[in-house]
């Protein structure tokens, strides 16, 4: 049994020990900044944790404090609901070998084709609306991202140009549309707002009264499903996969490499596009052009997938952890006698960062390492022909 | 061996983990002799050159150098010792000129300056000392791959080498640039310096070496003197056992599988590679297509096998027009491809081996249904297949990476030959494969044959054009200029494959 466990330890250490070691020497180093502002990091930490609500899952949490505690996990999980969606758009093309830094754009053009769809139509019942709705914003995101798939497939335009600029056109466009005197600009003449999303297009609560979880985290866990499926039991996922490890022997194997550009970067940009939809028919239902300049949903979701590295139990963990760290720090949730927020608010920051620069430190020194054996103490091919044999 | 020896090696151990690349290699070279280094892929002769070159250091065992204890600790140490090395893949600088790249890291200056009228001289001296002709203000980008050895080897001799290690030199060179390099191998020889010869062609190292030093799995098998031993003995002990030339039986050849005309096809440049080529390829033959590399082969296969499209022309396998309709279309057609680079086109590395034999034909049924792929049948497949084509090394879960050379073109075989292929395009099948697996491959293509496959075989190795081709083809600047029988010689290919001898009437 040990045995076992040490087998799969060391089979599985790259892909477990190295993100969860990312992450502690993250907080170990935030919390170094903590006790240099003249704060106690334990109790600093203590006080984010319960900002996020995860003690509501403690047992020793006394009943009151889980009222409270409810609550913030329930805001804790509406961040943690588009994040796993915008890691899923970064995750499904970057097991194709390309680099969606798109998730952003995406991301907001779902926002205004589920406001778009969500703001109109009433009359309809809800599941028809709340369908429709969602599947405009999927479909929003998918045509964002096919767009860059298709340059690439084209004329061979980097994803990662052509995502960032994509980027920009969806955020100044969306702003335009909302903005005062824009096209889509709702009732209020003063106020840089859209329409409200109607009764029939929301997503049903399940958790909570005042600001309550949504539905959509089960499209977000529904939606994680569907990427481990389609990745690793469809012809369509080794067809991706052949292409992102080597794109040279998917087209001599007949695997249609240009169409799976296309392909995932347009089911990614679906999964961005549904986050935008979560967020606006779950708990924003209406959109202020503020909003779509500060919001960074799109760009975390990035963080998140290199931190779960594309595996779809590893991003559902990492939403969760940039969720709890968004939510945990928040002026509402945090005690201001414990820890000032906005110092909190800086120390998610640095911790993000931290985490971010660890990841790109840790592919720096993987290739470092693979280059150093690759040039001195490079072992020969390995004999395991048996002459005897053939 | 009267005179002590120029350089001794003494029990050199080196480990890598688990496995010994080198176990207790003693090697001894004399003064002014050639001594070949003979061994499969993988019998540490490389692991013993990078030791002797201050690559790698040893676990255990000392080198001496001229009677004294050599430490090295870096390449740098190997070259002010006396010891040059030529590398397989060329160390050279393609922007600069001959010279340059020949005095660089040790120029001769004035004041802070490259005085590249002395450099100049000095690789005018050399080359007519040694008989090696070259053109000193050339850029290296500019000329040929022959020329670029030479230049490697005045490198070695500029830095005063007395012992020079050419590590596979003749991999890359035509029959009759490897006889040139023979002479300049004898002259070098004459003048006193010593050349180990790193190879695995058993015929030109009876014809170039005075020694034979034979490395099996790390170990020393034996230090033979050329007279006196043949191929036969050499190969048994390179291999452990004896080894059969491949035996092929008079072509039945039947009706043509492979047909192609007028064929033109564009290299990555826009340039025409392949200028108006048509032939056949009979059931039940082999057809060899003989070539220095760059002289459209490559880009006659990407037309036949669906990766490029061709300009003008057609491609007909089995009845069915493939040009131009891409890679699955030609397999379905019955085109089997085994191409030249099996690590870039042929495997996927980082997949399973049970995935990589499922490449092509991961749409067909039972391996996957409507979309969904069946991981059982999958397994079953790859499990049958490796058993039947006998590859070692690794389950149907092994990461393809992880296999020998020999093991993977194992599997790009059983891929490709596994279903209903009457055609095989085989590209380069045996590069840098040992005699074990280069026997095999063979024993496979001619089994192919026997059942009436038609059989394209691309090779820049002559010799194995000749051992197992029915006809020979000759392609020289993107044309067929010349086609044979099997009884054709070595010579007479080679002149043409320069664009020289009767090529020019074809």
């Amino acid at each position: 049994m040990r045995d076992r466990a040490t087998a799969w330890l060391t089979a599985k250490s790259p892909a477990v020990l190295l993100p969860v070691g990312t992450t502690l020497l993250a907080f170990v180093i935030g919390g170094l900044v903590v006790a240099l502002t003249g704060h106690n990091p334990g109790s600093a930490y203590r006080a984010i944790f319960n900002g996020t609500g995860l003690n509501y899952l403690l047992p020793w949490t006394s009943s009151e404090d889980k009222d409270f505690a409810a609550l913030n996990l329930q805001q804790t999980l509406i961040i943690t609901t588009p994040l796993m969606l915008t890691a899923l758009a970064v995750a499904l093309p970057y097991r194709c070998g390309m680099f969606n830094i798109g998730g952003q754009g995406q991301y907001v053009a779902g926002i205004v084709a589920a406001i778009v769809v969500g703001s109109h139509g009433a009359g309809l019942s809800k599941p028809v609306h709340l369908t429709l709705a969602l599947a405009a914003a999927a479909l929003a995101g998918a045509a964002w991202g096919g767009i860059a798939g298709a340059m690439k497939a084209t004329v061979g335009a980097h994803e990662v140009i052509s995502t960032i600029m994509l980027n920009w056109i969806a955020i100044y466009g969306a702003q335009y549309l909302f903005e005062l005197n824009g096209p889509l600009q709702g009732p209020l003449p003063d106020v840089p707002q859209s329409d409200e999303i109607t009764s029939s297009a929301k997503l049903p609560a399940v958790w909570g009264v005042l600001q309550p979880l949504h539905a959509g985290i089960f499209l977000a866990l529904a939606a994680l499903v569907v990427y481990y499926v389609l990745i690793n039991r469809t012809v369509f996922g080794y067809e991706v996969r052949a292409v992102g490890y080597n794109a040279d022997a998917a087209g001599y194997g007949g695997i249609p490499v240009a169409r799976s550009y296309v392909a995932t970067l347009a089911i990614g940009g679906a999964f961005a596009g549904l986050a935008g939809a979560c967020d606006v028919l779950g708990w924003e239902f209406h959109i202020v052009t503020n909003d779509i300049a500060v919001s960074q949903i799109g760009f975390i979701g990035i963080a998140v997938a290199l931190l779960g590295r594309n595996s779809a139990i590893g991003i559902a963990l990492a939403a969760l952890l940039f969720g709890g760290l968004q939510v945990g720090t928040s002026a509402r949730a945090l005690d201001p006698t414990v820890f000032p927020p906005q110092l909190a608010g800086n120390l998610a920051v640095i911790i993000q960062g931290l985490i971010i620069l660890f990841i790109g430190a840790q592919l720096l020194l993987v290739y470092a390492w693979r280059a150093r054996r690759r040039r001195g103490a490079e072992p020969p091919p390995v004999p395991r022909v048996d002459p005897t044999a053939a | 061996m009267p005179d002590a020896p120029l350089l001794e090696l003494r029990g050199i151990t080196k480990r890598f983990g688990d496995l010994v690349a080198n176990d207790g290699v003693d090697l001894e070279v004399a003064q002014g002799e050639v001594h070949a280094l003979l061994g499969e892929n993988g019998a540490g002769k490389s692991t013993l050159m990078n030791v002797l070159y201050g690559l790698t250091s040893p676990d255990a065992g000392e080198i001496r150098f001229d009677g004294k204890p050599l430490r090295l600790r870096s390449p740098r140490d190997a070259i002010d010792a006396g010891i040059g090395m030529v590398h397989q893949h060329f160390m050279l600088i393609p922007v600069m000129t001959v010279t340059e790249n020949i005095v660089l890291a040790a120029e001769p200056r004035e004041g802070p300056l490259l005085d590249y009228g002395k450099a100049h001289d000095i690789v005018r001296d050399l080359s007519d000392r040694y008989g090696l002709a070259v053109r000193p203000d050339e850029r290296i980008e500019s000329i040929g791959v022959a020329q670029q050895q030479r230049v490697e080897i005045l490198k070695a001799l500029y830095r005063s080498a007395r012992l020079l290690v050419l590590d596979e030199p003749t991999a890359v060179l035509t029959p009759q640039e490897t006889s040139e390099l023979f002479t300049v191998i004898r002259s070098l020889r004459e003048q006193g310096t010593s050349i180990i010869f790193i190879t695995h062609k058993l015929n030109e190292v009876l014809e170039i070496a005075d020694r034979i030093t034979v490395l099996r799995r790390g170990k020393v098998m034996a230090t033979v003197a050329t007279t006196g031993t043949d191929e036969r003995r050499l190969a048994e002990l390179m291999v452990g056992r004896s080894v059969q030339r491949v035996e092929k039986g008079a072509a039945q050849p039947g009706e043509p599988l492979l047909s192609v005309r007028d064929l033109v096809v564009h290299d990555s440049r826009g340039l025409e590679a392949v200028r108006g080529a048509s032939f056949d390829v009979r059931a039940g033959e082999i057809v060899g297509l003989a070539g220095v590399d760059g002289n459209g082969q490559s880009e006659l296969v990407e037309a036949i096998t669906g990766l490029v499209k061709p300009a003008a022309g057609t491609v007909v396998a089995d009845g069915h027009d493939i040009g131009g309709h891409g890679a699955r279309a030609s397999f379905e057609a019955g085109v089997g491809h085994i191409p030249e680079d099996r690590q870039r086109r042929g495997l996927v590395l980082d997949f399973t081996l049970a995935e990589n034999l499922n490449l092509r034909n991961v749409r067909r049924r039972p391996i996957s249904r409507f979309g969904i792929l069946d991981p059982r049948a999958i397994a079953e497949r790859a499990r049958r297949l490796l058993g039947e084509y006998d590859v070692r090394g690794g389950g149907p879960g092994t990461r393809a990476r992880a296999l020998s050379g020999g093991n993977q073109q194992k599997v790009v075989i059983a891929r490709e030959m596994s279903g209903t292929q009457r055609i095989l395009v085989a590209s380069q099948p045996t590069r840098g494969l040992d005699v074990g697996a280069i026997e095999f491959v063979h024993k496979r293509l001619l089994a192919v044959r026997e059942l009436g496959a038609a059989i394209l075989l691309v090779s820049f190795e002559l010799d194995e054009i000749l051992a197992l081709s029915d006809r020979i083809l000759v392609m020289y600047e993107g044309r067929i200029v010349a086609e044979h029988g099997s009884d054709v010689s070595e010579s007479v290919l080679g002149l043409e494959m320069m664009g020289g001898g009767s090529a020019a009437a074809v």
